[in-house]
């Protein structure tokens, strides 16, 4: 098990990546990914039992599937960084020929992607399919899930929220990074959620919050709470705060930085600010 | 096989025989699963569900995730078959079934009942004359729309053997079942189902029937037909599309689905780029459908016996 200073050395090693990543095609989604850094690096380098000898059927092993795709920088980042790939494959991300596209595929067979995410709301969906198959083989792992939530928006997922408690799904972790933008502007004003634990409590989930998504401790503190919660007859929904393009001062809490890429001057100086282990 | 040699043996609906067939493909293979969107009697799943409850997924009216369930369920080795109207699981989830199933390479079956005019009084809601077109132009999907009960029995088992993801099509009412029922299905394999010499008719599902109809009166008046069934819409059996236009001269294509972006318009690109000649459809003129009996919209939408031996004439007249 990692110490929380090792982890959040790889937090800042991966949001180096993200930044450089994105800096380098001039596209991608960078606040969301630096927003989910401490997520990730929890779960692939402490939470999650997996291994980066990759197979698609993950029979023993803990799964986890990105819905909202776009953040695909953290992503391949932190499979890259967990020994999934060579991390010098970073820089192929967004071009011609490379199998890192602009939202996760399987199609180019990039090992630790298990399904294509991108358009909005299906991960959730893919992701009880893999837990009720886990049921069925008799295998005890877990499946973990990461959702936006703007993406909480799309209709599908709420197909997918009646459906889990009422199969008592209970080998399931879904995570809502609750960072309150989308494109448009303040999640609260382009379509509210209004009381998302209220809501997930009423559809009949095991649900638990998360209150600084950007905090090491805390994330893995919530992360093994989650864990704790399954198998008790609910699938578990976390409601973690974060915020979006958090470790990067002017990137942080406003949604313009959902989809641009920074330009040389704010690379430079977004790697000045991620050079050490910081309580963000 | 000739004409004469195919006999009605019963008078059953081809949903019927998926049902036989997703029951023997459960007793072959333990990984298969079946799931469903509130229609459960509509698939002919009882059998399948009372063999292997635990087996089987009740999603209810929700058929978006239900698709996504599927394509995460083949992750651990499971192969599902998502169950629905065909309507239901085509276009009201095309986005789904593209990047959670066919972008993904995921091993899902779609069975997809009550496809098209014969559906019936239900009207054109639920009519669906689109589907093999959405369906075919998804790379990596392969499209079956097999003819009777004992032809899609044994296309639910041949799907559910092969690797990848499937669209099987079939439909709601009682049919003719004149296929042997012992046949080998041959995924992407065109059936002739007669050799003949001036015209070749290609017809799949329900309307390999009227097609076969029309190839006995037409032979009864001195015209050689060559009968295909198209089972396997994609992929498209080329060689036998080629070698049967080459010898014939000139094709109707027969297919109860609007006439654009069906098997029509499969082979009409063949063809062109190939081996132009003359090509004559049966099918929905571009058009949704409306309520009546099966065989009155068949008669109304120009899908039925008469309209394939007037196409037939239509294409012989055009020959050089």
């Amino acid at each position: 098990m990692a110490s929380i200073e090792e982890l959040q050395r790889m937090a800042t090693q991966v949001r180096r990546d993200i930044v450089r990543m994105v800096h380098a095609v001039n596209s991608g989604h960078p606040g969301g990914s630096l927003g989910c850094t401490e997520f990730l690096v929890a779960l692939y380098f402490d939470v999650m039992k997996h291994d980066p000898k990759f197979s698609m059927d993950g029979i023993g092993q803990d799964l986890f599937f990105l819905s909202n795709g776009h953040i695909s920088p953290v992503f391949y980042s932190v499979l890259a960084r967990s020994g999934y790939f060579d991390v010098a494959e970073l820089a192929t991300f967004r071009k011609l020929n490379s199998r890192l596209q602009g939202h996760p595929t399987t199609h180019e067979h990039l090992p630790g992607i298990r399904v294509a995410s991108g358009s909005l709301g299906q991960g959730m969906s893919v992701a009880i399919g893999a837990a009720l198959t886990k049921k069925l083989n008799r295998d005890n792992s877990l499946v973990f899930s990461l959702h936006g939530d703007g993406e909480l928006q799309e209709g599908q997922i709420w197909e997918s929220m009646l459906f889990a408690p009422h199969h008592k799904v209970d080998n399931l972790i879904c995570t809502v990074d609750y960072n309150g933008q989308q494109i448009d502007g303040p999640t609260e004003k382009v379509l509210s959620l209004g009381d998302l634990e209220a809501k997930a409590k009423a559809f009949g989930w095991d649900v638990m919050a998360i209150a600084d998504g950007n905090n090491m401790a805390q994330v893995i503190d919530g992360l093994n709470e989650a864990k704790s919660r399954t198998g008790h007859g609910k699938p578990v929904f976390v409601i973690m705060k974060t915020a979006m393009g958090a470790g990067v001062d002017f990137m942080m809490g406003s949604h313009k930085w959902h989809g641009v890429a920074p330009n040389d001057e704010q690379l430079k100086a977004a790697l000045g600010q991620l050079v050490e282990e910081k309580d963000y | 096989m000739a004409l004469s040699d195919y006999t009605v043996q019963n008078e059953v609906d081809t949903r019927s025989g998926f049902g036989a067939g997703i029951l023997a493909l459960g007793r072959e293979n333990p990984n298969v699963v079946a799931l469903c969107a509130d229609l459960v009697g509509s698939l002919k799943l009882d059998d399948f569900i009372k063999e292997f409850p635990e087996r089987f997924i009740q999603c209810g009216i929700a058929e978006a995730n239900m698709i996504g369930i599927a394509a995460g369920m083949t992750i651990g080795g499971k192969i599902p078959f998502a169950t629905s109207f065909a309507n239901f699981v085509t276009g009201r989830v095309y986005d789904q079934i593209r990047q959670s199933v066919a972008y993904s390479g995921k091993n899902v079956k779609i069975a997809a009942s009550h496809a098209g005019l014969t559906l019936g009084e239900d009207g054109a809601t639920h009519q669906i004359l689109e589907d093999i077109g959405m369906m075919q132009m998804l790379p990596g999907m392969t499209v079956i729309n097999p003819c009777d009960y004992n032809q899609t029995k044994a296309a639910t088992i041949a799907a559910g053997r092969m690797e990848g993801p499937v669209y099987l099509r079939f439909g709601r009412p009682k049919w003719p079942n004149f296929t042997p029922a012992d046949q080998t299905f041959e995924i992407g394999k065109a059936v002739v189902m007669n050799e003949g010499t001036d015209v070749t008719i290609f017809a799949t599902g329900h309307l390999v029937w009227k097609a076969l109809q029309a190839a006995r009166e037409l032979e009864k008046n001195g015209i050689s037909v060559e009968l295909i069934n198209i089972h396997t819409i994609k992929p498209l059996d080329h060689a036998a599309v080629i070698k049967s236009v080459a010898k014939t001269g000139c094709a109707v294509i027969c297919e109860e689905h609007n006439y654009i972006g069906g098997l029509g318009s499969a082979i009409a690109t063949l063809l062109g780029r190939e081996l132009p000649a003359p090509l004559e459809q049966v099918a929905v003129n571009d058009s949704f459908g409306e309520s009546g009996t099966p065989d009155q919209l068949l008669a109304k939408y120009g899908l039925d016996t008469p309209d394939v031996i007037a196409a037939v004439r239509r294409a012989l007249a055009r020959k050089k």
